[in-house]
């Protein structure tokens, strides 16, 4: 484990991560542009970034997107937990498998397809209903949150396997009601799952472009939507300023999340050699 | 007690009625709308008009599999390389891998597109130098690249996951017995990875044959791909039953290969060393 990489490894690495990192690098030296071209460097300046706090559009954009990832991620997580919990309780069967195959659906399938089909289905109760513009909030909606929910049971089934069963059943006997030996005793257990599905379900509607551009109306753009019919035409650089910003955050959390998870390794790892 | 669970496995009800209504019925929709023209009546006509497309149907597949293979050229052997590390720097590179990923796919993609310009950043450098300058922008070569780029974390990620799983003693033991690298390499290290192998492969595969922004910006809209093609019947020329007809088939295309692969990944499995 603890072999020196030899330079060719080392070389091959570098050179990976060179590749990833070619158009954020770009991005991000372009957001400091002087002038509005996105190939000749000319001077450094912040203007762009006034200019994003300026857009109205962007700005209505993005707290869209906010208000959608938040939201569909919250019913994601509490329909796919509770799902979670139930089909964990379901034997071995037809059942099952038929739901958990369904589940899966949106996560095998082209997000394309998935976008279509649903599309489709607004657009069909829409004529039914004789309305027009169903396209907009809700349906975006509707689809972010189904297209969350196998990543939130996913998340959340191996947290409950490794659960004991009897501790459930103890804090009933001992006088809990169902509802709160659930939530005293499994919800402790299987809240990471529950966390980490959470979070995933956020970034995905936060970042989702394909599916919510077949379901999203006129009235309700997020950021990606924005960005895309933006890019149909010249993108100016206050979209680079905003993935600058959008980059540091991202980077900044990590960081947080990687520096807090190593600390916590090294407690452990101290506790574990105190037992010792 | 038996009420309990019963109660229990109620909890999953919102979720089944959830997905009855918004998965299984937008699928159903899919296939109604393919079979049936304008005004609702039943026709064949979508689906035999497919085959004006079957070229386009071949090139998203064929650039669907180059991209696949280049993705996992490369993942492979940085899933070795990464997975021999030092645990601080794995969880680096890991972080390093999957950074790019939370950056948005389109600007992501747009920014390829001023690098690969005629006279974009990488032309001007090499000017410098004295090379080129070179036409890359608008070409298949740019399209797969752009696959390449997008979709290459989604490789690296599981093989790497089952490359840290890898059992040493299994490759101590093939070299004390006389393998040499090639053998210990293809009877023992990939046989185990497969499976990660086998997910890389689809995350890979199911986005790059279903794509229409990196052909558009990156092919110059010369080289159509079906997801093009789908996108240009829903937003463009409003015609639902022709793209939901090219979206059925293509969801039946992408059930087939997946198929195949799970099929694949499974035989390898049981047959090998390591399950």
């Amino acid at each position: 484990m603890n072999k020196k990489l030899n330079p060719t490894s080392k070389i091959y690495l570098a050179l990976v991560v060179l590749f990833l990192y070619l158009p954020i690098f770009m991005l991000i030296v372009l957001s400091f542009n002087g002038t509005n071209s996105t190939s000749v460097i000319h001077g450094f300046s912040f203007k762009w970034y006034v200019e994003l706090f300026r857009d109205e559009a962007t700005i209505n954009a993005l707290t869209n997107t906010l208000v959608l990832a938040v939201t569909s991620s919250i019913a994601a997580t509490v329909i796919g937990t509770l799902a979670a919990v139930g089909i964990f309780k379901m034997k071995k069967g037809f059942t099952k498998t038929s739901i958990m195959t369904v589940t899966n659906i949106p996560m095998m399938n082209p997000e394309i397809v998935t976008g279509v089909s649903m599309m489709l289905l607004f657009v069909f109760i829409g004529s039914i209903l004789g309305a027009k513009g169903v396209l907009g909030f809700w349906t975006l909606f509707i689809a972010h949150v189904t297209f969350s929910l196998p990543y939130v049971i996913l998340n959340v089934m191996p947290k409950l396997k490794q659960t004991d069963p009897n501790l459930a059943q103890a804090a009933q006997d001992l006088g809990c009601t169902p509802v709160k030996a659930f939530l005293k005793v499994v919800m402790p257990s299987i809240l990471p799952g529950v966390m980490a599905g959470l979070v995933m379900a956020f970034t995905l509607s936060f970042d989702d472009f394909i599916i919510s551009y077949f379901v999203s109306g006129p009235k309700f753009q997020t950021l990606p939507i924005r960005i895309f019919s933006m890019t149909k035409k010249r993108v100016t650089p206050d979209m680079y300023a905003l993935s600058t910003i959008m980059f540091i955050v991202i980077l900044v959390l990590l960081v947080l999340v990687n520096v807090l998870q190593s600390r916590g390794d090294v407690k452990k790892a101290k506790k574990g050699g105190a037992g010792k | 007690m038996k009420k309990n669970t019963l109660t229990q496995r109620l909890c999953a009800a919102p979720h089944v009625v959830w997905s009855a209504i918004f998965i299984v019925v937008p699928l159903i929709m899919v296939i109604y709308y393919a079979f049936t023209d304008k005004s609702g009546a039943f026709t064949l006509e979508n689906i035999s008009r497919l085959s004006d497309y079957t070229s386009t149907f071949l090139r998203s597949l064929w650039f669907g599999i180059v991209a696949t293979i280049i993705c996992l050229i490369i993942a492979y052997p940085l899933s070795y390389i990464l997975s021999k590390m030092k645990l601080r720097a794995q969880s680096t590179m890991v972080m390093l891998v999957m950074i790019p990923m939370w950056m948005n796919f389109l600007l992501r993609t747009y920014a390829w597109m001023t690098l690969l310009e005629d006279s974009g950043v990488i032309n001007n450098i090499l000017s410098k130098i004295g090379i080129g300058p070179f036409h890359m922008i608008n070409t298949s070569g740019a399209v797969i690249l752009g696959m390449v780029y997008n979709f290459l974390p989604y490789m690296i990620l599981p093989i790497y996951s089952v490359m840290t799983k890898l059992d040493n003693s299994l490759v101590e033991a093939a070299q004390d017995l006389g393998a040499n690298k090639f053998h210990v390499i293809r009877d023992v290290i990939f046989p185990s990875t497969l499976s990660g192998v086998v997910s890389g492969v689809t995350m890979v595969f199911v986005p790059s044959v279903s794509t229409f922004y990196i052909s558009q910006k990156l092919g110059g809209g010369s080289f159509a791909l079906i997801g093009d093609i789908i996108e240009m019947q829903f937003q463009v020329s409003n015609n639902f039953n022709f793209g939901a007809a090219l979206s059925f088939v293509l969801m039946i295309l992408i059930l087939i290969c997946m198929a195949v692969m799970n099929k694949f990944g499974d035989t390898e499995e049981a047959g090998g060393v390591v399950a």
